[in-house]
């Protein structure tokens, strides 16, 4: 803020301020030429005004509240001062993580002398409960999700076994990895997992890019994003989108129209790059690219072959974003535990 | 001054019963648009999958028609009213006063048009579009030329407290009107605000809170010192605490909009501020409350008889409470619980349909006979079932909302004991079903209320001149 404006702000606060408290002293006198309690003596309309004085409750507290104003900007600041207590909301201003993150550091410590209201609250979550997913975190992804199927067959609240105790742990684990997936991966992938049309069902056996518990964790910590497809309308034309398709859907057994489906086979060469030359996925190939399995029946952007022959046409990309700066690793890797439990029946 | 005999004047009532007419169908219209957009949030299925009557298109439909139709119309008609019965003298500007109303009229039948078309700058209060704007300014300039030159000439010494509010909002909504909707226009139905980012933000807030502050409070208050003397006919309780709470009101109000921008990027020091002087604002508020209420010292015993002096009192009861209850939402530690909850859309119904619409409604009974020839409403009992059932409505309504309100609020910072969220958006939204359902209820005991008194108006508008005999205080 220029010091310009600074003065301004000052000078109208402040100035509003005080022409309240002069206000209310030149009311409290009586100026008006009339005993207290009788009227005016002007009439509108028949009305007539009395010259009563103002509650003295309704004074004081009116002078309270001014008191408290000034109070409460010396603590908390005007303009571009930020108060006694040096206090912010959060850092304002910030354009990107890694101004958030220096500025988030360089405030905490104390001596500082600011207090950043945001900060210092993330700082005493992570502080609460940073331990908790610290102790899960030092479990393995596999360690915990195999208490899925394990059932409680003791009394909770009696003495415990350290290997009862484990086991409790890790179904809070779940339970835990559960809720955050529903704050955090429900919107896209949906509350149950099992995902909507572009997004992944995280409950089968279906995977883009591994459904190992390293893989798993991986994709949520660092995101993952599609080579994409791309679309190949001006390739293959109209009618080897609709070949293409067909040789496609035949790949999972349905039955299509052996004509096109033998003329797609031909141009499939193109496809075989990412999706492997029997169509069954980069993934099963070794290779990161994320192009899915197109022999199992199982079809992210849908299964019709209206939905297959517009893949085909406009190409596809997936994004999903990385969640390590947004939750943090331990949060990541109880997320993980219950995500790839999803898939151990 | 002594009073001087007012039936000499030629008082220019022609408008002032053109704009109480159709305060009461706004109304009904305002209103009714509300209990259906109510009903939309407990069965979807009501916008009949028909893209004007969905809940976005409605609901500033509702709004614009409750505070702009409905409440602004009341303020013209009373306004007109008093102005010209305090100052002794026929309204100025001869047809201009006229062409306010059907200019009005006009503002108000486009947006009946325009919005459910979906047409919509989307700036909450101010979703007209630029041409209805202007004509919006063209009209309230020639609202205040009415008004103010009707105070120039006028036949008493002073100016009667009632008008320093009336002239307030009138001067302030012009200033807020201009301010806020400055925009670029694009094509004939679409412009672009002036304004980007948390200026545009704080622009909008800056307008919105003080078309509650100015148009909303100033101006009912002006409504509010002339009809509760008037009706109680007893003085008003005192000269000085209107002065310095009309003072302190006007000055203080304005710098209370950034309390609707807590913990966003309005920089602190505005947020700041906003808090502070809606907390500061909480007296003057006050002060109008006090002195209507004690205005009825040595009339109580009124209360009994006569519902239109019960509309008048229990409006400021409600106007005490909402002004209080305002202050406590602005503090910041309290906004974080209620801000994005239905307890904002209790305080403001307890405002609008507590406040602003009970001493409207208690003015209009007063005026209709008055304007129509008539020593009393048709019916008086009628009047007093109004009362009680837009009294019932009003408490259904804001106690399901603070109810639903805190719930949400609780619901959303409840947190596990390792720190995740305990409940998902959608199970605050399923738990507010029941308090969705009392509220509707509530929306149909004041609508039902204004049909009444619809039907009330028009019999004391039908009934031959001066039939209906003032009652004899018993």
């Amino acid at each position: 803020m220029s010091s310009f404006w600074n003065i301004w702000v000052w000078v109208l606060t402040l100035g509003s301020l005080v022409g309240c408290l002069i206000l209310l002293r030149w009311c409290l006198k009586n100026f008006a030429g009339v005993k207290e309690g009788e009227s005016m003596g002007h009439s509108f309309d028949g009305i007539e005004e009395l010259n009563n004085p103002l509650p003295s409750w309704w004074s004081t507290f009116f002078l309270l509240t001014i008191i408290w104003a000034f109070i409460y900007i010396a603590m908390y600041g005007l303009g571009s001062w930020s108060g006694l207590l040096g206090w912010k909301s959060s850092n304002q201003g910030i354009l990107n993580l890694a101004e958030s993150k220096a500025k988030t550091s360089k405030y905490l410590h104390k001596e500082s002398g600011i207090l950043v209201q945001y900060d210092r609250e993330v700082a005493q979550a992570d502080e609460k409960y940073g331990p908790i997913f610290k102790a899960y975190a030092a479990r393995s992804i596999e360690d915990l999700a195999s208490a899925k199927k394990v059932d409680i067959d003791f009394d909770t609240k009696g003495e415990l076994t350290e290997q009862q105790s484990a086991l409790l742990q890790a179904k809070e684990a779940l339970k835990v990895g559960q809720r955050l997936f529903i704050q955090n991966c429900a919107q896209c992938h949906g509350s149950d997992a099992r995902g909507t049309t572009g997004f992944p069902d995280l409950t089968d056996d279906d995977w883009l890019y591994g459904g190992s518990p390293e893989a798993i964790k991986e994709t949520l910590l660092e995101g993952r994003k599609a080579n994409g497809m791309m679309a190949w309308e001006g390739a293959l034309g109209e009618q080897g989108v609709k070949e293409v398709a067909a040789y496609v859907i035949s790949l999972s057994g349905r039955s299509v129209n052996p004509d096109l489906a033998k003329a797609g086979k031909t141009k499939f060469g193109m496809c075989a790059g990412c999706h492997g030359p029997d169509g069954q996925g980069s993934l099963a190939l070794g290779l990161p690219m994320g192009a899915p399995n197109l022999s199992d029946n199982i079809w992210l952007y849908g299964g019709t072959q209206r939905a297959i022959e517009a893949s085909v046409r406009n190409g596809r990309a997936g994004v999903m974003p990385p969640w390590k700066d947004i939750l943090g690793e331990d949060k990541v890797h109880v997320i993980s535990a219950y995500v790839y439990s999803l898939s151990q029946n | 001054m002594t009073q001087s005999n007012t039936s000499a004047v030629d008082y220019n009532f022609d408008v002032v019963r053109q704009f109480t007419v159709m305060t009461v169908i706004w109304g009904i219209v305002g209103t009714l648009v509300g209990v259906l957009i109510a009903a939309q949030l407990i069965w979807p299925a009501l916008n009949f999958d028909t893209p004007w009557l969905t809940y976005s298109r409605l609901r500033p439909l509702h709004t614009n028609a409750v505070i702009f139709a409905f409440g602004t119309s009341a303020l013209f008609a009373t306004s007109y009213y008093v102005v010209q019965r305090t100052c002794q003298t026929r309204l100025f500007g001869g047809k201009l006063a006229s062409f306010t109303f059907w200019g009005w009229q006009a503002v108000i039948l486009s947006a009946a048009i325009s919005l459910p078309l979906g047409y919509s700058t989307s700036k909450e209060y101010a979703e007209l579009e630029w041409p209805i704007d202007i004509l919006i300014t063209v009209v309230w300039v020639s609202y205040a030329i009415v008004f103010f030159g009707t105070l120039i000439k006028r036949k008493t010494s002073h100016i009667y407290v009632a008008n320093w509010f009336f002239g307030g909002f009138i001067i302030t909504v012009a200033v807020l009107h201009l301010g806020n909707s400055m925009a670029v226009p694009v094509s004939a139905m679409k412009s672009y605000s002036l304004y980007s980012g948390a200026i545009d933000a704080m622009m909008q807030w800056w307008y919105g809170h003080n078309a509650v502050g100015f148009l909303l409070t100033a101006g009912f208050l002006g409504m509010m010192y002339y009809f509760v003397p008037k009706q109680a006919e007893r003085p008003v309780y005192s000269y000085r605490l209107s002065i310095v709470h009309f003072w302190a009101l006007v000055s203080l109000y304005i710098w209370a909009g950034p309390h609707h921008l807590h913990y966003t990027a309005l920089p602190d020091w505005a947020q700041s501020v906003g808090m502070i002087m809606s907390i500061v604002l909480f007296l003057p508020s006050w002060g109008g409350m006090i002195n209507g209420i004690m205005t009825l010292s040595g009339a109580w015993h009124k209360l009994r008889h006569d519902p239109i002096l019960r509309f008048l009192i229990v409006s400021l009861s409600f106007y005490g409470m909402s002004t209080f209850e305002g202050p406590m939402m602005a503090i910041k530690s309290v906004n974080a619980l209620s801000h994005y909850t239905d307890w904002t859309v209790g305080h403001v119904h307890s405002g609008a349909l507590g406040w602003v619409a009970m001493v409207s409604i208690g003015a209009l009974y007063h005026l209709i006979p008055v304007l129509f020839n008539q020593g009393r409403m048709y019916s008086i009992r009628l009047i007093n079932i109004h009362f009680w059932m837009h009294t019932a409505g009003i408490v259904l309504y804001i106690v399901a909302m603070w109810i639903s309100g805190v719930m949400q609020g609780l619901m959303w910072r409840a947190v596990n004991s390792d720190g995740t969220l305990t409940y998902s958006f959608v199970e605050s939204l399923t738990a507010s079903y029941p308090f969705y359902f009392i509220r509707f209820l509530g929306g149909v005991l004041v609508v039902a209320g204004f049909v009444l008194m619809a039907y009330n108006m028009f019999k004391t508008i039908g009934a031959k001149d001066g039939s209906l005999k003032a009652v004899e205080e018993a």
